[in-house]
């Protein structure tokens, strides 16, 4: 097992919490963060502990320029570098675009684009030289394909997945690795009440689960995911197919 | 901590940073071309970390974009660490 750890963003709940649980299991210490959660962070940490493995619940709002710097000594002092980064924290603040604010455009790519740059920024650092890194990007079906309401959040999404490709060709030959998911409809508090519009359209016809995701995270942060790089893994139950 | 920065050990520590790079440690000279050494854009913000940690000094990309030869780096590590 390598020497480092792994920085889970929005870990508290839904897809993060079920993303830091898979790489516990990894056997890699997770750095839970989140942001207003902290009783869900405690409890997706000791669940780790129960289970025989090491995390530590870290408050810090990702939006913060700041954040980096708040996250990353922390978790570097008590685990070693961080190996592996999964950009998950994000939020969406709906309205048709006629009559979506700047505060809703901007509070949502701020949060789901511009703090996973620049915790990739600060994570690539280390990662290059140690020869090794692994950073997922939760993006969304919604971007490459459209959901009206959410053009904030779609444009947060589709510009992840084009971060995402070109941050895979700088470094990949430093043996880093960099990929998006893109979950369809997963049951969180962030879906509550879209379920059932739109599980008629979804091929497999139910809602994924969190641990779902997560395990596509897991197996692109694992050392066989060597050679995949630049991907965008939809995980959508056929929506998108 | 950033140490002091001497001629003599900004060179050692750069030196040492471009040998794990790739080159062949007789290859590098303060004369060294970052070309003829192989060394890209990457290996640049590699060393620019290096440099960083070990000196406290910052290698921004516009910085690196002007470094010709390996003597540049070491000169521009020992005017801004002084």
């Amino acid at each position: 097992m390598r020497k480092g750890c792994a920085l889970v963003t929005g870990a508290s709940r839904g897809i993060g919490a079920a993303t830091a649980l898979a790489l516990a299991a990894d056997g890699w210490p997770v750095g839970v963060n989140y942001r207003s959660d902290a009783e869900g962070a405690e409890r997706v940490t000791a669940a780790i502990e129960a289970a025989g493995g090491r995390a530590v619940a870290l408050q810090a709002d990702v939006r913060d320029p700041g954040a980096a710097d708040a996250l990353f000594p922390v978790l570097e002092e008590r685990f070693g570098p961080v190996l592996v980064l999964v950009n998950n924290a994000g939020v969406r603040a709906d309205a048709l675009a006629p009559q979506l604010d700047d505060d809703d455009w901007q509070s949502v790519i701020d949060t789901n684009l511009s703090a996973a740059f620049r915790l990739t920024r600060r994570a690539l650092r280390r990662m290059v030289r140690e020869r090794f890194g692994r950073i997922v990007n939760v993006a969304s079906v919604v971007g490459p394909r459209a959901n009206p309401g959410q053009a904030n959040y779609a444009a947060s999404k589709a510009g992840l997945i084009g971060f995402t490709r070109t941050v895979a060709a700088e470094v990949a030959r430093r043996g880093v690795t960099v990929n998006a998911v893109a979950p369809g409809f997963v049951e969180t508090e962030m879906t509550q009440g879209l379920l059932e519009r739109v599980v008629a359209e979804i091929p497999a016809r139910r809602a994924g689960t969190p641990a779902e995701v997560a395990a596509c995270v897991r197996f692109l942060a694992s050392e066989e995911a060597a050679y995949v790089t630049g991907a965008t893994l939809t995980v959508d139950g056929g929506l998108s197919a | 901590m950033p140490v002091s920065a001497t001629r003599e050990h900004v060179e050692e520590v750069i030196f040492e940073a471009l040998a794990k790079l790739g080159p062949e440690r007789d290859q590098i000279t303060r004369e060294a071309t970052f070309e003829s050494l192989d060394i890209d854009s990457l290996d640049l913000v590699e060393l620019a970390q290096v440099i960083e940690d070990e000196f406290g000094v910052e290698m921004k990309s516009e910085d690196a974009e002007r470094l010709e030869t390996v003597g540049d780096a070491i000169d521009l590590v020992v005017s801004r660490a002084s």
